[in-house]
């Protein structure tokens, strides 16, 4: 099943399909590691909501719904 | 001298390993133009001394933020002699990704792999031999904290810096390699230098390369007509950051044993991160920490031991306090024990300031020097260095407890916890901590902006600072308070102090909104950010820390604070006449006479030409203000002297040399008139309106240029006269709260509509 990453539920893992959205922060997702094949784990969300945490590539990294929501995700049962 | 750069990615452990190579020689500046920290020092153990160049954290070589500019303009056009690349070993594939675009670069490069002592500790293993085969360059394993392998990687940077190295890319068997190899041969042509570099980021299409070599691109572009890439199109940014990290994946996940072989292990700072950014328990547990470093900073009652005790004062043990050991003893202890913070304060400026400057200004009394002479040397410029130095014991507390934040990755916590808060108001979750910091002192709460990333961001925090009143704004606010209700016998003193308090926090939040959506405007900028694995910090990094903090401070503040306390001396001193005055006098000043020309400006806000003949002793009040708020209340008591003896003002049943400065706010009030509104609107004038020089000087440093600086003044008048003007005319004629709120909103609509049509028409643009 494919979803956005800002979807995803806390626990909920997946692998990168494609990312979108515009140079500045296309380039920033890539260069963190948010790469196509690359898997990830949603840890937690703040307290109110958003910006989310995840763990990708051995570390954690925070971002926000509205750049979660570039990356799409196939989500791993 | 030899040069080599140190790079690598934030949080990789690359100013402890810079602090261990260069020890006490580091020396702190800004790189042109920007507020990035530029750091450089010796390293004298090798044949030759070498100068170590610490770059800016980053994770790429990207044209989008400065650091990553600089870093690369530095290896690009300054050509250190090597590149030593600092990589976190726990987090190998990330940290690599900057590596493979380091190696494109013409440079020796040497790698230093740090926290392999944490990744033996998890049980893991990594093989850096296999590494230093498969990247082609030595790989040294250190470990930064403890100091370990340092003589080893500098012995290898040294003797590698002697053979030059060309650029090698892992790009070299992709869907790409033609077009990188046909660019490179085009740029190589015309001898520019590090072709192979350039031509990766022409390819890229970045926009500092193509604006460099308008002529070359055209060659990727026709490439692009002929390509397409499955899931990249024809991005060839997104293809080569992805056949990066695939490179990396694919080449050296067999260099690392892992112990644990679950993707998504969970550790030790996994479970302190469960607690700390917990859903309901997160925010709480932030106000408490919040609280503890205010009181251990700031309060007279530590754990309120004098108020659950009822512990006595030293007046009534019979202390005498004038005398050296009462003096001491009063640092620590009157009526309640001190909190640490007060107690560095009290010890530095009671007694080790006082007692070092105390002998000369008593040598300079009786050197027999004319009066005018004596009050200058010890009243402006003793005074003017008085008031730098006795800033030293607030930055240094508070900035260690925030470099303890900052180094254990609590930090990066907070702005996730409170970043969608910030966001409304166009702000990120870390300018949170530099406003609330305000409350204690502006001068840190300015200079810990830096961990803002947006230039506009940083301008619109540090300018919003001081309404959040600081410790030497609540004499002022107690004292008219104090008055107000002794004089008119209304009110609540507590209530008017909290309601002051409160509207220096909506007056913030309307002006940062304000600006962010006419002057600073700007996108909230992205936050993608690492969140750092917890670790205890490090003694010797933060007295590093604090070491170059406080050297920022004194070198950039300290000329436009002692001047600027010597010029207000000489304008309260003299006559226009050039004749000296005692203090008493100040009613023929040159800073009299300006402030009665001055005087009817201040009519809307209550304190102007309404007061008659001596309304100006507000003026006067509000700009000695300017050396220390502090002075607003010591003001009042001089002129009230100054007034009983020239307009026979009655003060007997006033104690206008109380500490607490009720008495003298009541002479002003008896000698001008003045109203309650008018009281209140000069309150909130001095919140607002431009801080103490010190203040002003930390601003001028931390701006990022002068046009910056002086909206900054500009913002500090405007924005004090409004608020003020609206504090005076609401209290006088309640219904003139209707006007200020049309005012508001009317503002509000023309902003909103105004940045709308901007935007279409920016829309139209891009369509055309």
């Amino acid at each position: 099943m494919q979803k956005k990453l800002d979807e995803f539920a806390i626990g909920e893992t997946g692998v990168v399909k494609a990312v979108g959205g515009e140079g500045k922060i296309k380039r920033r997702l890539f260069d963190m590691g948010i790469t196509p094949g690359a898997e990830i784990l949603l840890r937690k969300k703040a307290p109110l909501g958003d910006p989310i945490e995840i763990t990708i590539r051995g570390y954690e990294l925070t971002l926000r719904k509205t750049e979660a929501q570039f990356v799409n995700m196939e989500v791993k049962k | 001298m030899m040069r080599f750069a140190l790079a690598g990615n934030p949080n990789s452990g690359k100013t402890t390993l810079f602090n261990g190579l260069t020890g006490s020689t580091a020396h702190v500046g800004n790189w042109p133009g920007v507020t990035v920290d530029k750091r450089d020092g010796l390293y004298k153990k090798c044949a030759e001394p070498i100068s170590i160049i610490d770059l800016p954290g980053i994770y790429s070589l990207s044209p989008y933020t400065p650091e990553e500019v600089i870093a690369r303009n530095y290896i690009l056009d300054e050509k250190p002699d090597c590149v030593i690349n600092i990589i976190d070993a726990t987090n190998l594939e990330r940290n690599l990704y900057l590596t493979t675009q380091i190696m494109e670069i013409d440079v020796p490069v040497v790698i230093a792999l740090n926290m392999m002592d944490a990744v033996v500790k998890q049980g893991d293993a990594i093989d850096e031999k296999a590494l230093e085969k498969k990247l082609g360059v030595p790989v040294v394993a250190i470990s930064a904290l403890k100091g370990e392998g340092l003589a080893e990687l500098m012995e290898r940077a040294y003797s590698t810096s002697k053979t030059p190295r060309l650029g090698k890319t892992v790009l070299e068997h992709g869907a790409l390699a033609h077009l990188i190899t046909d660019v490179k041969i085009a740029l190589d042509g015309p001898g520019v230098e590090n072709p192979l570099f350039h031509a990766v980021k022409l390819a890229e299409e970045d926009e500092l390369e193509v604006n460099a070599h308008k002529d070359t691109v055209k060659m990727v572009e026709e490439f692009k007509k002929t390509f397409k890439d499955d899931t990249f199109g024809d991005d060839f940014e997104a293809l080569i950051a992805d056949a990066r990290y695939k490179y990396i994946s694919d080449n050296f996940s067999s260099v690392i044993t892992k112990k644990n072989k679950e993707k998504f292990a969970s550790t030790k700072s996994d479970k302190a991160d469960k607690v700390l950014t917990h859903k309901i328990w997160g925010i709480p547990i932030f106000l408490v920490v919040l609280f503890a470093i205010f009181h251990l900073t700031f309060s007279e009652d530590f754990l309120y031991l004098g108020k659950i005790f009822g512990l006595p004062s030293l007046d009534d043990l019979g202390i005498d306090t004038e005398a050296f050991g009462g003096q001491l003893l009063a640092c620590f202890y009157d009526g309640a024990v001190f909190s640490p913070g007060v107690i560095i304060n009290n010890l530095w400026n009671n007694i080790i300031v006082e007692y070092a400057f105390g002998w000369l200004v008593n040598i300079i009394a009786e050197s027999g020097m004319s009066v005018w002479a004596v009050g200058l040397l010890n009243d402006g410029i003793i005074e003017g260095l008085k008031a730098v130095l006795s800033f030293l014991p607030p930055i240094l507390v508070l900035f260690l407890f925030f470099s303890i934040l900052e180094d254990s990755g609590y930090m990066a916590r907070i702005a996730f916890i409170l970043d969608r808060m910030f966001r409304k108001f166009g702000l990120s979750g870390r300018a949170f901590l530099p406003m609330i910091m305000g409350f204690g002192c502006s001068v840190p709460a300015m200079i810990n902006t830096r961990t803002l990333a947006d230039d506009k961001e940083r301008a619109a925090t540090i300018r919003v600072i001081p309404f959040f009143s600081c410790g030497a704004k609540l004499p002022i606010l107690t004292a008219v308070a104090g008055a107000i209700v002794a004089f008119f016998g209304v009110g609540n003193a507590d209530l008017i102090t909290y309601g002051m308090y409160l509207l220096g926090i909506v007056s913030a939040i309307l002006a940062v909104l304000f600006m962010r959506n006419t002057s600073l405007k700007g996108e909230t900028p992205p936050f993608i950010m690492e969140l750092p694995a917890y670790h205890a910090p490090q003694f010797k990094n933060l007295m590093i820390h604090l070491w170059d903090k406080t050297k920022h401070f004194v070198k950039k503040a300290f000329t436009i604070i002692v001047a600027s306390t010597i010029v207000i001396w000489v304008l309260s001193h003299f006559s226009f006449s050039w004749g000296f005055l005692e203090d008493e006098e100040i009613n023929q000043s040159i800073l009299a006479q300006i402030s009665m020309l001055v005087q009817p400006i201040f009519t809307p806000l209550g304190f102007g030409s309404q007061l008659g003949e001596f309304g100006w002793v507000f003026v006067v009040a509000a700009i000695s203000g300017l050396i220390a708020k502090e002075n607003v209340i010591a003001t009042f008591a001089t002129l009230a002297a100054c007034l009983a003896a020239v307009a026979s003002l009655d003060i007997s049943t006033l104690d206008i040399t109380a500490e607490e400065g009720i008495d003298a706010v009541q002479a002003m009030i008896m000698a001008t008139g003045i109203g309650i509104p008018g009281l209140i609107a000069f309150i909130a004038f001095n919140m607002t309106t431009i801080p103490c020089f010190a203040a002003v000087g930390t601003a001028k440093a931390e701006l990022m240029n002068n046009k910056s600086y002086r909206g900054t003044l500009l913002f500090w008048i405007i924005s004090s006269f409004i608020v003020a003007a609206a504090v005076y005319t609401i209290g006088s004629w309640w219904w003139t709260l209707f006007i200020w709120a049309a005012a508001v909103i009317l503002t509000a609509w023309c902003v909103i509509s105004y940045n709308k049509k901007a935007k279409e028409k920016l829309d139209n643009q891009k369509l055309g």
